[in-house]
């Protein structure tokens, strides 16, 4: 079966993101007063074959660990969909 | 002594380093390719600065697993030298050989100029020849060199002596005014566990030539050849 991952990458709460502080500021200056805090992460899409959801899961788990989240500095959560 | 310096597809600071190496500390080099996995025999391996793999995903992550890596990898395993500067300590953090990551620099600029670091432990391969009290005058040029690691990681760092490095000002006050990048406790530069393995991120190869003005990176190639040839 082919599934679809769709995966988000954040830098942890507690880390300085500066990326998101210079958009919180830039959103402020332009007018978007409401705007109190931004964070930038990633948004990544693999496309994969497997057995199952499950297995599909697995292999996405394992993929995130091992390359494409740094455990020390970011967290990641992801999607399965059938496709 | 033989030394090999990897280049990755990126690798900007090779021909830098393999210039001090050869030319002024006059010692053997071998240029390793990133698509190798035979070391050919060198005592030492370079891992320079650049950009590997464009800093794709993150910066070394790619590069980690180039066939080279794993011969790295065992290598430093079996108590082989190894010394990342630059992009080669972010390769080096992302392959696990010493603790901790780098991010963005906490003001999202790249950073290119002189810093002074104060040397923590002067007992390590790369750090025994600089004078106790002497601070480095030594370049930076990157844009994610801000060091981190979890509490317990710190804490490891200290208690095995591993921190090589700080940030500080002329006089050698650490503090944050003298933070170039806002790396945890100004930390510039670390070794594993067993001291064979060394990350920092100032170049100390663009200050190793007297003709640039400036050979205090020099220091840091004479420790290694005063330890390993004594």
């Amino acid at each position: 079966m082919n599934f679809i991952a769709e995966i988000d990458i954040m830098p942890q709460k507690a880390l300085l993101d500066p990326q998101g502080k210079a958009v919180t500021s830039g959103l402020n200056n332009m007018g978007f007063k409401e705007v109190t805090n931004a964070r930038i992460g990633k948004h990544i899409t693999l496309e994969l074959s497997a057995e199952n959801e499950e297995e599909a899961g697995k292999k996405v788990e394992e993929a995130c660990k091992k390359l494409l989240a740094n455990q020390i500095t970011e967290s990641f959560e992801y999607k399965i969909i059938a496709s | 002594m033989k030394f090999g310096v990897i280049t990755f597809p990126g690798s900007n600071c090779n021909q830098d380093m393999i210039y001090v190496l050869r030319e002024i500390m006059n010692q053997e080099v071998v240029e390793l390719w990133h698509k190798d996995s035979d070391l050919k025999g060198v005592d030492f391996v370079v891992l320079p600065g650049g950009f590997s793999y464009g800093d794709y995903l993150r910066s070394g992550a790619i590069a980690r697993f180039s066939p080279i890596m794993e011969s790295v990898v065992s290598f430093a395993k079996k108590g082989g030298y190894v010394m990342g500067i630059c992009n080669g300590f972010q390769i080096l953090c992302e392959a696990g050989l010493v603790p901790g990551t780098l991010l963005h620099n906490n003001n999202q600029k790249f950073i290119c100029k002189n810093v002074f670091l104060k040397t923590v432990n002067n007992n390590t391969l790369v750090t025994n020849k600089i004078p106790t009290e002497k601070i480095l005058k030594i370049p930076i040029a990157h844009g994610e060199g801000r060091y981190f690691i979890g509490n317990d990681g710190l804490k490891s760092l200290h208690d095995n002596n591993q921190i090589l490095f700080n940030y500080c000002s002329e006089s050698g006050t650490v503090s944050d005014e003298f933070n170039p990048n806002g790396s945890l406790e100004n930390i510039a530069g670390v070794c594993n566990l067993q001291k064979n393995v060394f990350g920092m991120m100032p170049h100390p190869e663009r200050a190793a030539d007297t003709e640039l003005g400036n050979t205090d990176g020099k220091l840091l190639f004479e420790s290694i050849l005063n330890n390993v040839l004594a």
